[in-house]
């Protein structure tokens, strides 16, 4: 089962509606809480990314019998050093969106911290493609 | 599997059929999508309804009530004590002094009275030693003081339950507080009766079926509004002698204020967030799911707007009732510390609070799956208008509704003309269904509905009582 989502760059009022859309189809799905939770966290994080840095992208969420798949596929600045931006409080936002209370460098660690597998590509100038793998029963 | 036959949990919030005609008001404000229309009545689906009352404030016919305990109960014990919120109190227009409310609690034959809130101090140091000492998950900690949310939480938002304060409700704490009170006074426990007044169908579910812990300590439960007519019946009437609260020098400012919005909150250092309303109380546990809330400590949730002056039997307004009760807080003293009810604190700890998800489409996860590629694929074919006609909350829900063998295509009054255009049912076939799902009186002419000729308000009377009346 597929479904996908178009993010608007710099519309922080949108920011959250993929997350919560597949919030709801995981619950319906019986997905544990504590499970569901972690994706949704993970999914948020990179979501309000999108928002942050980017001009726009895609997330297309894949949902398997005992996994989900999540790609997120953005126009933007890209990413340097991804080991850096690894790094907990480090962040490239801007003093307004972190005036928003967003940005506080916590993206991509917490990403981490809560997807069961990360991979992260990106190319600076143009964009960046993250994909999320978490897994429905602990392994 | 049919939802409606899982876990016995004690509902507060009942339908009278009688007054019910499925207007459908109901069906869009239930906050779980607990509601549907079945042979023309509203019916509840236990183990999705959080005893929150959005019902009953939709319902134009006063179709929706609460069960409660009778009054004259309490004269099946020697002692009879009231035990009530401050809410209670700062209900009544200010012509009517507090000594007044006492004395006609007397009246009624209570024999003691007690406001919930006045232990309040052992409750508050007992939340601050649960957020030093106990809580080791992510924060913030979630109150627990609103029965409506703590339920809302297990049904929708199961991953949460950590987060709750695993602390009775202050009447809980009252209680024991009230009992400890008549052993001091050499009451045997047997002959006293404790009585909860209260304006809350939540509290009244959650004595009846406590989470987190075995039994309630309370004896019976009494609708706070019928309460209010009672006093503001004879209020007026007593003169002389009035009688106080047995234990007012205890009440405090903290304690009064506590059900309100922020009154929790005002109690603890840290950032905390204080939430009231259903609507918002979602907004803010989406947002907590996302991980979007970790620099707030403590977060005080209640499902009615203004907290308990909002709950729904309350009769006064929620903002004068609110307003009173910040100008009666101004005249009570600081909370005492709680030294010396260290046994009274023992009593508040509760087990932790389980999960109860109710929102999945099969117990088994595959099953699931299959289930919702199916509702996705219905959805294709519903109108997406959301009308209610169906008896579901929405075209969603029926679709869900569908593929768990609860309702059929048919049931959607659009489907069923584009099925009669097309040929492929009857008219005669139609309009049958129609009338399994709205009962077969509905197309009667009937001139007593809202707006008809007939409308006589609410509380519509029958012919009976018409011809007593003129
Ligand atoms: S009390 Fe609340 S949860 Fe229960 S049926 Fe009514 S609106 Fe729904
Ligand atoms: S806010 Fe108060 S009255 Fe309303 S549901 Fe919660 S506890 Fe009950």
């Amino acid at each position: 089962m597929k479904l996908n989502f178009q993010v608007e760059g710099g519309n922080f009022a949108k920011a959250g509606v993929a997350s919560s859309e597949v919030k709801k189809v995981l619950k319906k799905l019986g997905v544990p809480p504590m499970i569901i939770r972690r994706i949704v966290v993970a999914l948020y994080e990179a979501e309000v990314n999108i928002v942050a840095h980017a001009q726009q992208g895609i997330i297309s969420v894949d949902l398997h019998h005992d996994k989900v798949e999540i790609e997120l596929r953005d126009k933007g600045p890209g990413i340097g050093d991804i080991s850096q931006a690894m790094q907990e409080g480090f962040s490239t936002a801007s003093e307004e969106v972190r005036a928003m209370g967003f940005g506080a460098g916590m993206g991509l660690p917490n990403i981490k911290k809560n997807a069961d597998e990360l991979n992260i590509e990106s190319k600076v100038g143009e964009g960046t493609t993250v994909h999320i793998t978490n897994y429905f029963a602990k392994p | 599997m049919n939802q409606s036959n899982q876990l016995e949990l004690h509902h507060a919030i009942k339908i009278d059929a009688d007054k019910c005609r499925a207007c459908t008001h109901c069906l869009q404000v239930c906050p779980t999508e607990a509601i549907r229309i079945r042979n023309g009545k509203a019916t509840i689906i236990p183990g999705r309804c959080v005893d929150c009352g959005e019902c009953h404030r939709a319902c134009p016919y006063q179709a929706f009530y609460v069960e409660q305990d009778d009054l004259s109960r309490i004269f099946d014990y020697k002692y009879r004590v009231a035990l009530f919120p401050a809410v209670f109190v700062s209900q009544f227009p200010e012509n009517i002094s507090e000594e007044q409310i006492y004395s006609v609690l007397k009246q009624i034959g209570f024999t003691h009275t007690c406001e919930v809130e006045q232990p309040i101090s052992v409750l508050i140091d007992s939340i601050k030693d649960f957020a030093q000492n106990e809580y080791d998950s992510e924060s913030p900690i979630i109150s627990s003081f609103c029965p409506a949310t703590v339920r809302l939480i297990q049904v929708k938002y199961p991953a949460l339950t950590e987060h709750l304060v695993l602390r009775n409700a202050p009447h809980d704490l009252a209680a024991w507080y009230v009992r400890q009170r008549l052993a001091e006074e050499g009451i045997d426990p047997s002959d006293a009766g404790i009585f909860y007044i209260t304006p809350c169908a939540a509290k009244i579910a959650a004595v009846k079926s406590p989470v987190g812990e075995k039994k309630s300590i309370v004896d019976g439960i009494i609708n706070m509004s019928e309460i209010y007519n009672q006093v503001m019946a004879k209020a007026t009437g007593v003169t002389g002698n009035f009688h106080s609260c047995d234990c007012r020098n205890e009440i405090s400012r903290e304690g009064i204020l506590w059900s309100l919005p922020e009154g929790e909150k005002a109690a603890f250092d840290g950032k905390s967030l204080s939430v009231d309303g259903m609507h918002n109380v979602i907004r803010i546990l989406e947002r907590l799911e996302d991980g979007d809330l970790q620099d707030i400590d403590f977060l005080e949730l209640r499902a009615c707007e203004e907290g308990c002056a909002g709950g729904i039997m309350m009769t006064s307004n929620r903002f004068l009732t609110a307003d009173r009760q910040h100008k009666r807080a101004e005249k009570f003293p600081e909370a005492k510390s709680s030294a010396g009810m260290e046994e009274l604190a023992e009593k508040l700890r509760i087990a932790s609070v389980q999960p109860r998800p109710m929102v999945h489409l099969d117990t088994d996860m595959e099953k699931a799956f299959a289930k919702m590629e199916k509702a996705r694929s219905i959805m294709c074919h519903l109108p997406g208008i959301d009308c209610g006609a169906c008896g579901a909350p929405s075209c969603l829900a029926l679709a869900e509704d569908m593929v768990r063998h609860e309702a059929r295509m048919t049931d959607c009054i659009y489907i069923q003309q584009l099925w009669q255009k097309e040929g492929k049912i009857s008219a005669e076939k139609a309009f049958r269904n129609l009338e399994k799902r709205w009962g077969e009186n509905r197309f009667d002419v009937d001139c007593s509905k809202r707006g008809a000729k007939n409308d006589n308000g609410f509380g519509l009377m029958n012919e009976g009582e018409d011809a007593d009346l003129y």
